[in-house]
């Protein structure tokens, strides 16, 4: 499959829409599934790896679902096309670049449900949706995986539930995360307090690209991280209490800064699109910073002419993998520097933005 | 080296020495040193109720033996890598397993989502399994004729007779 036909689209998690979307990004539920009768990942050869793709390849075409699964043979895809799916947050860096053999991902055409075959557990599900709707998700992940168990025998275990290779998945196999927008509780520093007080309750705070990865662009994943002995529905309702008091927090962070810095963050928001389209060398880390302040810069009217979603598709056209296919070239560091400057000088004077 | 209550590496390293020549090794994170330090003797009792009872030299390696006949996982495997072999492992190291488990999630039961379509399919893997198990061991020890028997009750289950 060409995966160059995904590049003008979004993608689900960067539409830009939903329930409180001027803080929440995005919502995803992903379920962890293993066949009864296979060793886990770590422990199966490569003629098992090849049964259980060829089994859930199988059982992923036939599922009774209103969408089509298209499957992507990740062992087949160049270094760049695996970082495009793990940037569209279709797959993980695990399965493109960590894990070798038999292995791939299933998605729809809006990109807003994924199957990775082959990753620690044998299937990981996924289901995107853009905005607060973490209900949607469960609804749609929990149909999927009706669908996928009418032809597959998963591992089940009457006390221990969903069986994982990692005991920190057993139970449910649910995680539920919600990715959050939080520059003015960043600004303020209030936003350490924050992340200790939900380690307290067992939630887990991580970056953009999930475990292990730095928070940027003021971008934030928070789920859960107890899957044994709570159902689904209590996991997604404990979330939920906790995501609206956070964007309580941040929208009184916002006010707050209008009210005692306007001129401050007017000055700030200026420079950022004043950089964005004036530099001729700028990282991916510093295009996400200054993304994040052109973005709340919208949120508080203090910037014209520029939609939220124009944010989304600078966002994730500059990441290093999109960027390359958009010039049609592979990059070094360097040269993506200076190609994300060229990019972002041709986008920001199409769109003629200006400061109000 | 990871925990030996959790997933966390181990950066404590605590050998208690009880009288005469009697010793253990806890291999630990801060956070659960902290916890066996506070209190040594309830963190003592843990452990031992969460490993069966030790020949007396072996002390250091005490999971080393046990190991799953499926994937053939040894625990201490998992202790390094953090990830088990296959379902059956939860079985085979289940007391292990239950206070880690109850560490990590404060629980040690399943109360979500339970397969709905297809129960009977379940119950099938999970004897297949069993029987595969058998079977191998059957034919380790020799024990044709048994082998035999567990061999045809598997054709049976991977092909039910029509209308079964």
């Amino acid at each position: 499959m060409n995966l160059d036909r995904l590049l003008p689209n979004l993608g689900e998690w960067l539409r830009g829409i939903g329930p409180e979307s001027d803080i929440v990004v995005s919502s995803r539920v992903r379920l962890a599934r293993n066949l009864a009768d296979m060793p886990f990942g770590n422990r199966a050869n490569a003629e098992q790896k090849t049964e259980t793709e060829t089994r859930v390849r199988n059982a992923v075409a036939t599922a009774s679902l209103p969408y089509a699964l298209e499957f992507v043979d990740v062992a087949k895809l160049t270094p760049i096309d695996r970082q495009f799916l793990v940037e569209r947050q279709l797959m993980s860096r695990e399965l493109a670049s960590v894990l070798d053999g038999p292995r791939g991902v299933a998605f729809n055409e809006t990109e807003s449900v994924s199957v990775m075959v082959n990753e620690e557990d044998h299937l990981r599900l996924q289901v995107m949706r853009s905005g607060l709707a973490l209900d949607e998700a469960w609804t749609e992940i929990d149909r999927l995986d009706d669908a996928l168990e009418a032809n597959l025998a998963f591992a089940f275990h009457d006390q221990f539930g969903y069986l994982t290779a990692c005991p920190t998945n057993v139970g449910t196999g649910m995680r539920a995360s919600v990715m959050l927008h939080l520059p003015a509780l960043s600004l303020t520093k209030e936003i350490e307090k924050l992340f200790r007080s939900l380690q307290k309750i067992n939630l887990v705070v991580r970056g953009l690209y999930g475990e292990g990865s730095r928070a940027s662009g003021d971008l934030y994943q928070i789920s859960n991280q107890v899957t044994l002995g709570k159902s689904e529905s209590r996991v997604l309702q404990e979330i939920r209490e906790v995501i609206a008091q956070i964007i309580q927090y941040e929208r009184r962070a916002r006010q707050l800064l209008l009210k005692e810095r306007r001129q401050a963050e007017q000055d700030r928001v200026a420079r950022a699109i004043g950089t964005l389209g004036s530099a001729t060398m700028i990282t991916s880390e510093e295009t996400m910073e200054l993304l994040s302040t052109v973005r709340l810069g919208i949120q508080l009217h203090l910037l014209d002419d520029l939609p939220p979603t124009t944010v989304n598709q600078l966002f994730i056209h500059t990441q290093a993998a999109h960027l390359q296919k958009l010039m049609g070239t592979p990059l070094d560091g360097e040269e993506r520097n200076a190609a994300r400057a060229k990019y972002l000088r041709n986008r920001l004077r199409e769109l003629g933005s200006h400061q109000r | 080296m990871k925990c030996q209550r959790c997933p966390k590496p181990a950066t404590f390293h605590i050998t208690e020495v009880f009288g005469h020549a009697k010793y253990r090794d806890f291999h630990l994170c801060e956070e659960c040193a902290q916890r066996h330090l506070a209190n040594p003797d309830a963190s003592l009792k843990a452990a031992q109720t969460a490993t069966p009872p030790l020949p007396d030299a072996d002390l250091t390696d005490e999971f080393g033996g046990k190991h799953c006949p499926a994937c053939g996982l040894k625990f201490v495997e998992f202790r390094n890598s953090g990830r088990l072999g296959c379902p059956r492992d939860y079985d085979v190291f289940k007391d292990e397993l239950l206070p880690l488990l109850d560490n990590i999630h404060g629980d040690t039961k399943h109360a979500g989502k339970q397969p709905r379509l297809q129960p009977m399919r379940q119950a099938n893997a999970a004897e297949r399994e069993r029987l595969r198990g058998e079977l191998e061991s059957a034919i380790r020890k020799e024990a044709y004729e048994e082998a035999a028997r567990l061999r045809d009750r598997l054709r049976q289950l991977d092909d039910p007779a029509p209308g079964a």
